[in-house]
């Protein structure tokens, strides 16, 4: 299981999880996705990032903004994810192949990220992750 | 937790250790036990927890549970020791209504239900994803934050009049859009003049009902007249300007001591404080302007059917905004900072707030209903300054998640339903008219009751949809 859809009166939450935090970040992003759109996007174009944050949170926040930013600002809608955290965990560079969002009927507005309920922890050999979707 | 009826209608959560002030819950048994079933009424607590908060934090009867503040939830601070908190606001700064009155009547709407129907939902960009075609300039795009609604009058699009009858004449001042990030601008940019989706939505109504005779005459309304309700906020713009103070105020004080991340706060008279504010003002402007476009496109559309219709602005409602006001704390008239998120302004008789037209009665409060249901017209009240700050409700509050109503609400069968009302609709998918069915939302008639009871608002109109777009 790359990442599950929890209950929420108001808004999404989901759960994702990786065998390194790099994976459970990508999998988080594909979440995201999801809760936008359900069919598969194509790989057709590229975006590449690079973002920072305080803690494991505010880097999880400042990452799934991005792809919030790209939809909106670029018309970009991802498909595929790689990331690659430093050392020291503050910041990652992410590079995403995706198409144009205009191709596609997108059924969900994400309005934005929330540190409602969020957190980033280790379970057993997995990293495992929540976030609740203001939409 | 521990809550204290008060009164009917009144609760009190008692102040503990953290609290600087107790907890206030306006509200019936049956609402306060569906905010029981989530942390709504821990929300109202961990509010109470903030520096400079004044008298109470205070949960209003649709009150659900949010980020941070509660949605439906009301809090002000003292403008020295207090903070200001884009967790207060929310993400969608200035989700608002604005109601339209016509000079047509039910029975001309029903005439061309269907041609209104699909006018509208063709003209006015809606869903996700669907841009505007009105197109902006960087330079433009400045004066629209700094000038709301006023700003797209003096270009055209409408009359005086409009802005008159709007909170704040359409524009809040102290905006500064070179406190808006790029990023923000970029994603509002290509936005003007769209609804959005989610709760966000557009109806055709009548005048179903009239309570209160005499002040119903002043927002000149009458039984069986058609009103177009337009429901819908600062877009992506808004939601940027959120994430970006609360990332510069996390970097800036840190979250340790707070009961809850997404309670970040800044001091009022800080520079992040002010600067927060200023940007957020932009973004409230951006939304008065963007109904402001919608309201044109609606007159055109309107008028292309009904070449002797009239459309004129009764008044435009703030949801999520964070203000400076005056009130009376402990005998004295004093600014405060209030935070109102997901909640309404409620001003009664007399306020210089309050538009010349209305001022003997109070404001137009209107409260949307969830989709298909009726819809509220109250007015402003004294009272609601004395208890609740000036505030009152925002609407229905959703009771049912999102997945559950899609687990049990088919879009085709809401849809359905709708029709064999008489209700015309148009949406941008099966699923969001499943997901905003209204059984997923709570009784909007027992939130209005209540409300009504504790004086906070009056009852003055109800409306029922005859057209309904739906994001």
């Amino acid at each position: 299981m790359k990442f599950k859809f929890l209950e929420h009166t108001a808004d999404i939450k989901f759960q994702a999880q990786g065998v390194s935090l790099d994976k459970m970040f990508e999998n988080a992003g594909l979440a995201l996705i999801k809760s936008m759109f359900e069919e598969k996007v194509k790989a057709k174009k590229k975006e590449n990032f690079k973002i920072q944050g305080q803690d494991l949170e505010s880097l999880l926040y400042n990452f799934l903004e991005e792809f919030l930013f790209l939809f909106e600002a670029k018309g970009f809608l991802a498909s595929k994810i790689k990331v690659k955290m430093s050392k020291d965990k503050k910041s990652l560079e992410a590079e995403i192949q995706g198409d144009d969002a205009k191709n596609y009927k997108i059924h969900t507005h994400i309005k934005a990220i929330t540190y409602n309920e969020m957190f980033v922890k280790q379970q057993g050999k997995n990293w495992v992750c929540q976030v609740v979707l203001d939409i | 937790m521990e809550i204290k009826k008060i009164s009917e209608n009144i609760y009190e959560i008692p102040k503990k250790a953290g609290m600087n002030v107790p907890g206030r819950v306006y509200a019936s048994e049956k609402l306060l036990e569906a905010m029981k079933q989530d942390n709504t009424l821990d929300q109202v607590a961990n509010v109470a927890h903030l520096p400079g908060i004044i008298k109470v934090s205070i949960g209003l009867a649709d009150a659900h549970s949010g980020y941070g503040f509660s949605i439906g939830g009301v809090a002000a601070f003292d403008m020295d020791t207090g903070i200001i908190s884009p967790g207060g606001v929310g993400y969608d700064i200035n989700c608002s209504v604005r109601l339209l009155r016509t000079n047509l009547k039910k029975q001309d709407i029903l005439k061309k239900q269907k041609e209104i129907v699909k006018a509208l939902y063709k003209k006015i960009p809606s869903g996700v994803g669907r841009g505007s075609p009105f197109k902006l300039s960087k330079e433009e795009l400045k004066k629209v934050l700094e000038g709301g609604a006023k700003y797209m009058v003096e270009r055209g699009y409408g009359n005086k009049e409009d802005y008159l009858h709007m909170e704040e004449e359409g524009c809040l001042s102290g905006a500064d859009s070179s406190k808006v990030s790029e990023r923000a601008k970029s994603r509002g940019i290509g936005q003007l003049g769209t609804l959005g989706a989610g709760n966000h939505f557009l109806e055709v109504q009548y005048v179903d009902e009239i309570y209160d005779e005499k002040t119903a005459k002043a927002f000149e309304l009458e039984k069986d007249q058609a009103t177009i309700m337009i429901h819908c906020g600062s877009r992506g713009l808004g939601h940027q300007v959120a994430s970006d103070y609360i990332r510069l105020m996390e970097n800036e004080y840190g979250f340790k001591n707070l009961p809850d991340r997404e309670l970040i706060n800044a001091p009022i008279k800080s520079k992040l404080g002010k600067d927060y504010y200023a940007a957020m003002a932009a973004a409230v402007n951006f939304s008065f302007a963007n109904k402001q476009l919608i309201t044109h496109w609606i007159r055109e559309e309107i008028n292309h059917l009904f070449p002797k219709a009239k459309l004129e602005v009764v008044y435009d409602v703030c949801h999520n905004i964070a203000k400076f006001e005056e009130h009376i704390i402990e005998g004295k008239k004093k600014q405060v900072c209030v935070h109102r998120k997901g909640a309404t302004r409620s001003f009664g008789a007399g306020r210089k707030e309050v538009p010349i037209a209305y001022r003997k009665v109070g404001q137009p409060v209107i409260i949307p209903g969830s989709m298909g249901t009726a819809s509220y017209v109250l007015v402003g009240t004294k009272k609601a300054e004395e208890l609740t700050f000036g505030s009152t409700v925002h609407g229905a509050g959703r009771v049912k998640s999102r997945s559950a109503a899609l687990r049990t609400l088919r879009g085709e069968d809401v849809k359905k339903e709708l029709n064999a009302k008489g209700i015309e609709v148009e949406a941008g998918g099966w699923k969001s008219l499943a997901e905003e069915a209204p059984q997923a939302y709570k009784d909007i008639d027992e939130v209005v009751k209540v409300v009504d009871e504790l004086g906070i608002s009056k009852k003055v109109a109800r409306l029922k949809p005859l057209v309904v777009i739906k994001g």
